[in-house]
């Protein structure tokens, strides 16, 4: 048995790749790959994302206690590899996925029902190198039973009665309690690792900031990341701080509102018009600053493409010193409602063991006792130049995810006003040189942990991304969350996730 | 103590909705006007109110945000008898978003089938016009007019609240006799 071997230590017995950056990669042969999957039974190595080319899957792991971050690659020959979903629950839905999209078969995984492929695309396996001929008609789902007397099943989906994305969930209840919950996504599969690969890099971005239109800014900064690092173009001063304000104002905007849309849930409508307001007066800062309600394409590889003005920066300041009163007043509304709280106490519980298991991070990490952030590990500007509190509670409820969200919310306006007044001045975007290379980015969005690995052909050219989303981690664990609570809080748990169907299903 | 929500409903009792009077910056594009004729159309054609199921097809989301701010205090199409309804056997018009995608597009055909007659199809968004960015995708079929007959393109990388409702006010200019 080996002692305690870090991350990249244990890595080093495979063949390091040149060129990518800003941390290490290796590939590792037959018996490494099954050596890494051995070692992942114990190491507290946690999977950031898991994805494929041809012949090759590929896994970004990060050691939590040395903090190290690198890439492990292995060359599938005969068109299989053996599956980390076996060791790291959280990637059994993203090999699955690989499967349907590349062709690469996961070894080892009991779950072989197709993920994303619902039987109706024009293609089987349409990225592998010979993708198979269609299916002659869409996949029937064989969805997990749940046997007992006075069972019965709810379909839900995937037109939702609300505003939101589609998804089918399938609940066995007895009465109304949920026994079981089964969710079936891949319905907004748009096929977007096929239209990266080839792509020239201003076509990239665009798609990139839109795999979820909530965190556009944090998916166009990992992209951008990832590219700086591939190509090793330094981004001045100014535009990292400006990425700042532009990623807490998203994430400000996403928080109140989604508080407000769970406590509507929970039949608590006034919450609702409360933080509507307030994320209006965001996205219209942003529209006024930026040029962009969502701030949509402003980051941007090299730097960012719109400057923040004097005049503008003090509008800003204004207005968040109003913002912060009425969000407040909001915490208090929040804190001070027993029927609120009556809704949202102790329903939908994560269990930190489920939490660890997954990797799963954002608010819903938070609320149950795993308080990772990108901003903090591996860390990245401006966020190295500025204190920033992680709040972290253990209750994994509705309440805490909720809660936390409120911290959040309040770091992220503390953040902008420091951001404010202390943001140099300087060019805000220089010119991304054209050369080969791979890169891995990272940026934090409101929901958690945006990982974006790519490789740059010399003429500028993607020849293969993957963004990854938090949501992917997070989406099983409200399967958990929901057992044994009654269908009417389902909304509320789901609301209390948020988690994202178009960057899950990418 | 006095409870929080007291507090809140006694200021806006007194003071008024934000609608009115708390927007951010004045209305530049007259957002109220529009919305004020949108409503009386919506009456005229309609004789009472418009009913609005939303249909994501695909979307990254983007689109689904500005519908939400639509439907806040600040634009509130509500008070005009526009309101979003729950199922598409209820609605006049399925407001449908996103680019087609192959696993959605029975959907989308099942949903249109469930609206009763008349009703209008408006596709939001530029990837409901031709798939967007996402067109020539192995998995998107392309814009919402491919798989369905739309009456309005609403344009926009998401439509501002502002070019939503003017896109309503256009389709309820464009429906007459129906």
């Amino acid at each position: 048995m080996i002692g305690d071997v870090t991350l990249l230590e244990f890595l080093s017995l495979g063949r390091p790749v040149e060129g990518h950056r800003p941390w290490p990669r290796f590939v590792l042969d037959q018996k490494g790959w099954r050596l890494l999957i051995d070692r992942l039974r114990v190491a507290e190595w946690s999977v950031m994302a898991e994805w494929a080319e041809r012949e090759h899957i590929h896994v970004a792991l990060r050691d939590e206690s040395a903090g190290d971050i690198a890439v492990a690659s292995h060359h599938c020959a005969d068109r299989r590899f053996l599956a980390l979903g076996n060791v790291r629950p959280g990637v059994i839905r993203i090999e699955r996925a690989i499967h349907d999209v590349w062709g690469l078969a996961p070894v080892g995984l009991e779950d072989k029902r197709h993920w994303v492929d619902h039987g109706r695309w024009p293609a089987r396996m349409p990225l592998a190198a010979q993708p198979m001929g269609p299916s002659a008609e869409p996949d029937a789902y064989p969805f997990l039973t749940a046997v007992g007397e006075g069972l019965h099943q709810i379909p839900v989906g995937p037109v939702h009665a609300g505003v939101i994305e589609p998804g089918h969930f399938r609940f066995h209840c007895q009465g109304e309690a949920v026994v079981r919950l089964e969710q079936r996504l891949g319905y907004v599969h748009k096929g977007i690792e096929g239209l990266l690969s080839g792509a020239p890099l201003d076509k990239a971005a665009r798609v990139v900031g839109r795999v979820s239109g909530d965190s556009t800014v944090a998916y166009a900064l990992a992209f951008a990341r990832a590219v700086e690092a591939a190509t090793g173009c330094e981004v001045p001063v100014r535009a990292h701080w400006l990425r700042g304000v532009m990623a807490e104002m998203e994430r400000v905007a996403n928080h109140v509102f989604d508080i407000g849309a769970a406590c509507n849930d929970a039949s608590f409508a006034v919450m609702l018009s409360h933080m509507g307001v307030l994320r209006e007066k965001i996205l219209r800062a942003n529209d006024a600053l930026f040029g962009h309600r969502l701030n949509m394409d402003r980051v941007v590889p090299g730097g960012v493409s719109h400057d923040l003005s004097d005049e503008g920066s003090e509008a800003l300041k204004h207005l968040l010193h109003g913002f912060v009163r009425q969000f407040e007043e909001a915490y208090q509304l929040y804190e001070n409602t027993p029927s609120l709280s009556d809704r949202t106490v102790s329903t939908g519980i994560v269990q930190t063991s489920l939490i660890h298991r997954f990797g799963a991070g954002g608010f819903v990490g938070r609320a149950s006792g795993r308080g990772h952030d990108a901003r903090q590990a591996p860390g990245y500007p401006p966020y190295d130049k500025l204190d920033m509190t992680v709040p972290v509670l253990t209750e994994g409820d509705v309440n805490a995810r909720i809660l936390i969200r409120f911290a959040e919310a309040r770091e992220s306006l503390h953040l902008i006003n420091r951001m404010l007044h202390e943001m140099p001045d300087g060019a805000t975007r220089v010119p991304v040189p054209e050369v080969a290379g791979e890169g891995l980015g990272v940026a934090e969005s409101f929901r958690g942990e945006v990982v974006v690995w790519l490789r740059i052909g010399a003429d500028g050219v993607i020849e293969r991304c993957h963004p990854h989303d938090p949501s992917r981690f997070q989406w099983p664990l409200l399967e958990a969350a929901i057992e044994g609570n009654i269908v009417a809080d389902f909304p509320l748990c789901n609301k209390s996730f948020n988690c994202s169907y178009s960057g899950h299903d990418l | 103590m006095i409870p929080p929500i007291a507090k809140i409903l006694a200021r806006h009792l007194l003071k008024g909705p934000h609608t009115m009077k708390d927007a951010p910056r004045p209305d530049p594009g007259g957002v109220a006007e529009l919305a004020e004729a949108l409503g009386q159309r919506a009456r005229a054609r309609l004789g009472r109110s418009l009913s609005i199921r939303e249909v994501d097809a695909g979307s990254c989301n983007g689109c689904e945000l500005e519908i939400h701010a639509v439907n806040q205090p600040v634009y509130d199409l509500e008070r005009f008898g526009i309101r979003f309804v729950a199922s598409p056997r209820h609605a006049d018009v399925l407001l449908v978003t996103g680019p087609v995608t192959r696993n959605m597009e029975e959907a989308l055909r099942r949903t249109v089938e469930a609206t009763p007659e008349p009703r209008w199809i408006v596709a939001m968004g530029d990837c409901a016009r031709d798939g967007g960015c996402f067109a020539g995708s192995y998995a998107v079929v392309g814009g919402v007019g491919d798989v369905v007959p739309v009456d309005l393109h609403i344009p926009g990388c998401p439509p501002s609240p502002r070019q939503i409702l003017a896109g309503l006010l256009a389709l309820l200019d464009t429906v007459e006799g129906k």
